[in-house]
């Protein structure tokens, strides 16, 4: 298969869905702020949604299904970045810091 | 083996089939570029503008796959809303002044990118390994279909979309509000 003629396959897709996952999980675990982590979160949700799109484009019998179901998945990842971010600037207003290694209050 | 559509043999560059694939491959590298400089920025703000450059990416990864008004919708919400609220809530917070040195977990560093190479490679193999059987389509995926089921067959999806955004919102001001009065 020619290099030019990748985007007619579905793996392509697959790929660079799992390639973003990958950086999103890792951006998840190594990022020491709370909107770092909501930021690789957000690569997390683009991911599973090229899923999606490109089964809904080379597999699923009605294309509809998939394009509706991507944008229930943006506006979860709306509010979830509205409510997210929100309660990070609740907690920076109480402890004046979003580093995770200052929320240890919980910790016994 | 796995879906691939109608072309077979390999196009030459300067045909329209060539240039696309040309365009597709500099998006893909704007993507996972982007991606990249998401998740391993120092600064948050570099984090937010790579971040956007993938979501550009991903709205036209939307294109290739026949889905012009999704596309349409990733850069109104994502582009337009979701990083500017980020962008917002970093000139808000002002995350840079305090900063750490040393492992901020047990799993930064190493592990963590054993991690996520692990979690992709399990992905990669399976998407590989897998036989996707290919449906016959029953309509053709148009902005107006999209319509029509998302008013008929999915309205409970329209009415929840409709909920949830409705208590996010009460659920921001009421969370960003809380100190102020203070």
């Amino acid at each position: 298969m020619s290099i030019l003629a990748l985007y007619n396959n579905l793996n392509t897709f697959l790929y660079l869905a799992a390639l973003l996952f990958g950086m999103g999980v890792y951006g998840l675990v190594t990022r020491r702020t709370l909107i770092g982590m909501l930021i690789s979160a957000e690569l997390i949700l683009a991911a599973a949604s090229i899923n999606f799109m490109a089964f809904n484009r080379f597999t699923a019998p009605d294309p509809t299904v998939g394009q509706i179901f991507t944008l229930f998945i943006m506006a979860i990842a709306a509010a979830e970045a509205a409510i997210g971010l929100s309660i990070v600037l609740a907690v920076y207003r109480n402890y004046k810091s979003i580093d995770t290694e200052d929320l240890v209050e919980l910790q016994g | 083996m796995n879906p691939s559509m109608a072309i077979t043999e390999a196009p030459g560059l300067f045909t329209a089939d060539g240039l696309t694939g040309l365009i597709f491959l500099i998006i893909m590298a704007a993507t996972l570029i982007g991606g990249i400089i998401a998740c391993c920025a120092e600064r948050l703000v570099r984090a937010v503008a790579g971040l956007m450059v993938c979501f550009v990416g991903v709205a036209a990864l939307y294109y290739f796959l026949n889905s012009p008004f999704v596309a349409m919708m990733q850069m109104l919400i994502y582009v337009g809303a979701v990083c500017i609220t980020i962008a917002f809530a970093i000139m808000l917070a002002a995350p840079e002044e305090s900063k750490k040195n040393g492992p901020a977990g047990p799993l930064s560093g190493p592990l963590g990118f054993i991690t996520a190479g692990i979690i992709t490679f399990g992905l990669i193999v399976m998407a590989l390994r897998t036989q996707f059987p290919i449906l016959p389509k029953v309509n053709k995926g148009t902005t107006k279909e999209i319509g029509i089921q998302l008013l008929t067959q999915y309205s409970m999806v329209f009415e929840l979309i409709s909920i949830v955004l409705l208590i996010a919102i009460i659920g921001a001001l009421v969370l960003a509000r809380a100190g102020r009065s203070k």
